[in-house]
């Protein structure tokens, strides 16, 4: 399985993403934002966590205009998997492949701590969990808000695309959403950080599972 | 542009006294230019120059066979095995953070990260260091926020997880906070990079952020005490951008693994003047700087403001000629600044163009190599007045206040505001103990702890320097750790006052021998003297950070009790009440002596701790509050009940030094309880944890009303 990771100048879990990628098996690539082009094969694009260009305008909004991400909406048009996490969430949100937008956090504070979720949305992604159990990740965001206005909230619960909701919302989000599901499950963004829970030594291993699935699948398909 | 004639008015308000400006007219056969005289300066001052404290930093222990590279560069070097090192420094940015509390911690962090990265290391680990105000006077408030959102701000974007620190509170620091910045870094051993300067007519060029008017003359203020006019002093805090760091030490790292870079020097403190002098000193070279080449921010900058500007996120470099084009496809790829400054020069000058003219040429070596040294007069501290009576106390109630006071609540919600586990690396992060990361790609882990107690030290210097750095040596200890080294930052009052000189003396005095001691010599610091507002000092504050090593295949200790586990206390424990923090926190009187350190205890014990580490299933060292917080604290931390047989006031909360709380089961403790009988350590059983109450004694309380007051206790206070 190939995983392409995208590295904008301020990604700073580019690396933690490999390493997770990596563990699981699969070939990794990272991707300079100036490429205009994935490696040929490219299975999944992961869009770190960090402070792509420092976070200046709005969260993700200037990554959103690399012009790596002309091939991104491509790979997502064929129907290839992309795996935003945190600042990786707020790029694919201002890319428009992910409806809602994050806001600032309710308290205003950044906040780094596990927290408990509940896995919801059937998809790859999701589904060494199971619909309804309960895991554990850690957050690590200043905006991490999911915001969407009523009508979008309703659709991505009806047709089953939160893929993760706070067992008890730390930053407000609405309707404790963590982490959501593009139209044909094959996009998914979360704040929650699968990478830092991948290992004994980090305490909790929580993460792993969601590597390893993607990794097994999109290697037999 | 003419430049300002030289009048005592203006030497006065650069802070050079009468006596030192005779010197540079001495030194020069002439009169300084208005440039010149800003060049000295800035490095004359205390800041840049340890004129005051070199002579006695001179007697610290700073050499071992893991020492790399001590004192004296960006940071120090010490080997942790495999061909790699780790790179560290602590380093105080208080002026700053009191003036403007974000934009001074925020900085602060961004300074501390650049000495590492520097070095040629990539930051994995940092700490911070706080001491404010007391909660309720009326700019601690401001402070809290500032300085913690400065820190968390920087040092999240950047991408540095923070696994560990301190925070105190006390009238002491309410005209002047305190805030300490460290930062550790990974290297392999044959790729570290020096700051000294080699081969003549190599071009010196200047990497980074644009150069602006920040920050001027920020040094110098930080070699000052306070007065009434401290708000126009704003203008001379820097403005960090995190954004820019993060290129930085990205291009940097690319830029050195070319072997482009011969030597390197970050601009911190006054900028392009230290940093080129600097480089200059170390190589026997002289430097050529044509100013008209400086990228500028701003237009119509003087060679002065050039000079003195604590512009953030830059660097200088000397760079392989043959390697030009390399080094400048690095930084356009992470889109920074580059642009040939200067030259190496064989003269031993100092030479700064702009314009077309000569605005400073002056003797580089006696630049740094002259800079005023002086012996200040110093008492001793007089010995401490013995303590007064101190009644036995409600063992739960004295327990409760001190859980819930704003020293020894938790500081969860100060260090949930910083990421502590990006580079996935984190192992244990801050709020129990050490913080540990284990070294990418490897099984080894690296230890990183912050410690000092101020109310021993002004109590008694000497134990109280020794007592920092015994207590950091038992924090490391505690997880497991094998204690290397460490680095001081030195916060006191004004060294022209002999009491304060006594304090600094005394202190650095215990601080040397514990680390000979405890075989952690000293690879970096940082002095900050002036902390003073309208006459009236801080606490003598000499922060120590630590760092252990756990090698592969060694076990760490970072459990937590079970059920039935067994309560061992090991050390002596004399019931030391003296300067507490039942006495301070709760009783509210400052008195006493320190509790003494022997440090030939604090070896054996934390040998024995480090020997039989497979039999222990959690530990932690006894420091404020005793045997009752450690016990507390351990108990919080597994979320299980503890039961201490105890019910003496001074055995509880009694603050004796070189002891720790073991946690083990049964058929441990007492494969413990005969090894410690056959090396003559001494090892009680005290309790047993289990359930879900904390029991003291005779006293019981629910253990989930205890952490509930213990947690929420600076959200209360801050939020």
């Amino acid at each position: 399985m190939k995983a392409a990771i995208l590295v904008f100048p301020g990604s700073n879990c580019d690396r933690d993403l490999a390493t997770a990628f990596r563990a699981a098996g699969c070939d990794v690539t990272m991707v300079w934002h100036k490429d205009t082009a994935l490696p040929a094969g490219t299975d999944i694009v992961g869009v770190p966590g960090g402070f792509s260009f420092g976070d200046y305008l709005r969260c993700g909004a200037i990554a959103a205009n690399a012009p790596v991400i002309g091939a991104l909406r491509d790979h997502a048009a064929r129907g290839g998997y992309v795996l935003g996490i945190c600042n990786g969430f707020q790029v694919l949100t201002e890319t428009g492949l992910l409806p809602g937008a994050l806001l600032r956090n309710a308290r205003l504070k950044y906040i780094c701590r596990t927290v408990g979720l509940r896995v919801e949305g059937e998809s790859l992604f999701t589904h060494a969990y199971g619909t309804g159990t309960e895991i554990a990740l850690p957050i690590a965001h200043h905006d991490g808000n999911y915001y969407a206005d009523a009508d979008t909230l309703d659709r991505l619960e009806g047709e089953g695309r939160v893929a993760f909701r706070y067992t008890e919302t730390p930053n407000g989000s609405q309707r404790d959403i963590a982490g959501i599901l593009s139209e044909n499950r094959r996009v998914l963004g979360m704040m929650p950080h699968p990478e830092r829970a991948c290992d004994p030594a980090q305490g909790n291993t929580d993460g792993a599972r969601l590597f390893a699935h993607l990794a097994g699948a999109l290697t037999a398909a | 542009m003419t430049e300002p004639a030289i009048t005592e008015t203006l030497i006065d308000a650069h802070g050079i006294r009468p006596e030192e400006y005779q010197r540079i007219v001495d030194l020069l056969g002439r009169a300084p230019s208005f440039t010149e005289l800003g060049i000295f300066s800035a490095m004359w001052n205390e800041h840049c120059s340890y004129k005051s404290s070199k002579i006695h930093l001179r007697k610290l222990p700073t050499t071992g066979p893991q020492v790399i590279c001590g004192p004296g560069e960006n940071a120090g070097v010490v080997d942790i095995g495999d061909g790699q090192a780790v790179v560290f420094k602590m380093e105080s940015h208080n002026h700053p953070s009191y003036i403007e509390p974000h934009q001074g911690a925020a900085t602060g962090m961004g300074g501390i990260l650049r000495d590492v990265f520097t070095m040629g290391a990539r930051p994995v680990a940092a700490m911070n260091a706080l001491s404010f105000g007391l909660p309720e006077h009326p700019r601690t408030r401001r402070l809290v926020h500032g300085v913690v959102e400065g820190i968390g701000g920087y040092g999240n974007a950047f991408g540095v997880p923070t696994v560990g620190g301190e925070v105190r509170f006390d009238a002491a620091y309410n005209g002047n906070c305190l805030v300490n910045a460290f930062a550790a870094g990974i290297a392999d051993t044959d790729k570290i990079f020096y700051s000294a300067a080699s081969g003549v007519g190599r071009p010196v060029v200047y990497l980074g952020a644009r150069t602006g008017r920040d920050g001027v003359g920020g040094a110098t203020m930080a070699s000052a005490e306070f007065d009434d006019s401290i708000e126009e002093k704003r203008p001379t805090v820097q403005v960090g951008d995190p954004f820019t760091e993060k290129r930085l030490m990205e291009a940097c790292l690319e830029l050195m693994a070319t072997g482009a870079v011969i030597s390197i020097q970050d601009m911190g403190a006054a900028g392009l003047t230290c940093s080129a002098v600097e480089m200059g000193d170390k190589g026997g070279l002289g430097v050529r700087l044509d100013l008209d080449r400086v990228p500028c921010r701003e237009d119509g900058m003087t060679a002065y403001e050039m000079m003195l500007s604590e512009s953030q996120e830059r660097m200088l470099m000397v760079l392989d000629p043959a390697k030009e084009a390399e080094a400048r496809a690095v930084f356009d790829k992470w889109d920074l600044d580059f642009a040939i400054v200067g030259e190496t020069i064989a003269e031993d000058r100092f030479v700064v163009m702009h314009g077309g003219k000569v605005m400073a040429d002056l003797p580089l070596k006696a630049l740094s190599g002259t800079a005023p040294e002086y012996d200040r007069p110093w008492e001793p501290t007089p010995p401490a007045a013995p303590l007064g009576e101190v009644p036995q106390v409600d063992a739960l109630d004295a327990l409760k206040a001190l859980l819930s006071s704003a020293n020894h609540c938790s500081r969860a919600w100060i260090y949930e505001q910083y990421d502590s586990q990006v580079m996935a690396d984190t192992v244990r992060g801050p709020g129990y103990g050490a913080g540990v990361i284990r070294v990418h790609g490897t099984d080894k882990m690296l230890a990183f702890t912050s410690d000092v107690t101020p109310r021993y030290v002004a109590a008694n210097p000497v134990e109280g320097g020794k007592q920092a750095v015994a207590e950091a040596f038992r924090n490391l200890v505690a997880v497991g750790a094998k204690p290397l080294a460490t680095t001081d930052n030195l916060n006191f009052g004004n060294p022209e006052k002999p009491a304060i000189m006594g304090q600094f003396v005394g202190a650095l005095d215990g601080v040397g021998q514990a680390c000979v001691a405890l075989d952690m010599p000293i690879v970096s610091g940082n002095v900050s003297l002036y902390n003073e507002t309208g006459g009236s000092a801080i606490l003598p504050t000499p922060t120590i950070g630590a760092v252990g090593l756990i090698a592969a295949g060694e076990t760490p200790i970072l459990g937590l009790p079970r059920e039935g586990d067994v309560a061992l206390l090991l050390g002596e424990s004399a019931g030391h009440l003296g300067q507490s923090a039942l006495l301070a926190d709760v009783l509210g009187r400052a008195e006493g002596d320190a509790p003494p350190v022997d440090l030939q205890a604090e070896r054996r014990n934390g040998d024995f701790v480090l020997a039989h580490r497979d039999w222990i299933q959690a530990c932690t060292d006894l420091s404020d509050g005793g045997l009752a917080m450690a016990a507390f604290e351990m108990a919080a931390a597994a979320g299980l009940g503890v039961r201490i047989d105890i019910d003496d006031t001074a055995q509880l909360f009694g603050e004796d030094q070189a002891r720790y709380l073991i946690a083990c089961s049964f058929d441990a403790a007492e494969a413990l309880m005969v090894k410690a009988g056959q090396d003559g350590v001494p090892l009680v059983t005290v309790g047993r944890f289990g359930g879900d109450a904390v029991r003291l004694g005779g006293a019981e309380a629910p253990l989930a009303e205890l952490a509930g007051l213990h947690r929420d206790a600076l959200e209360r206070l801050f939020d």
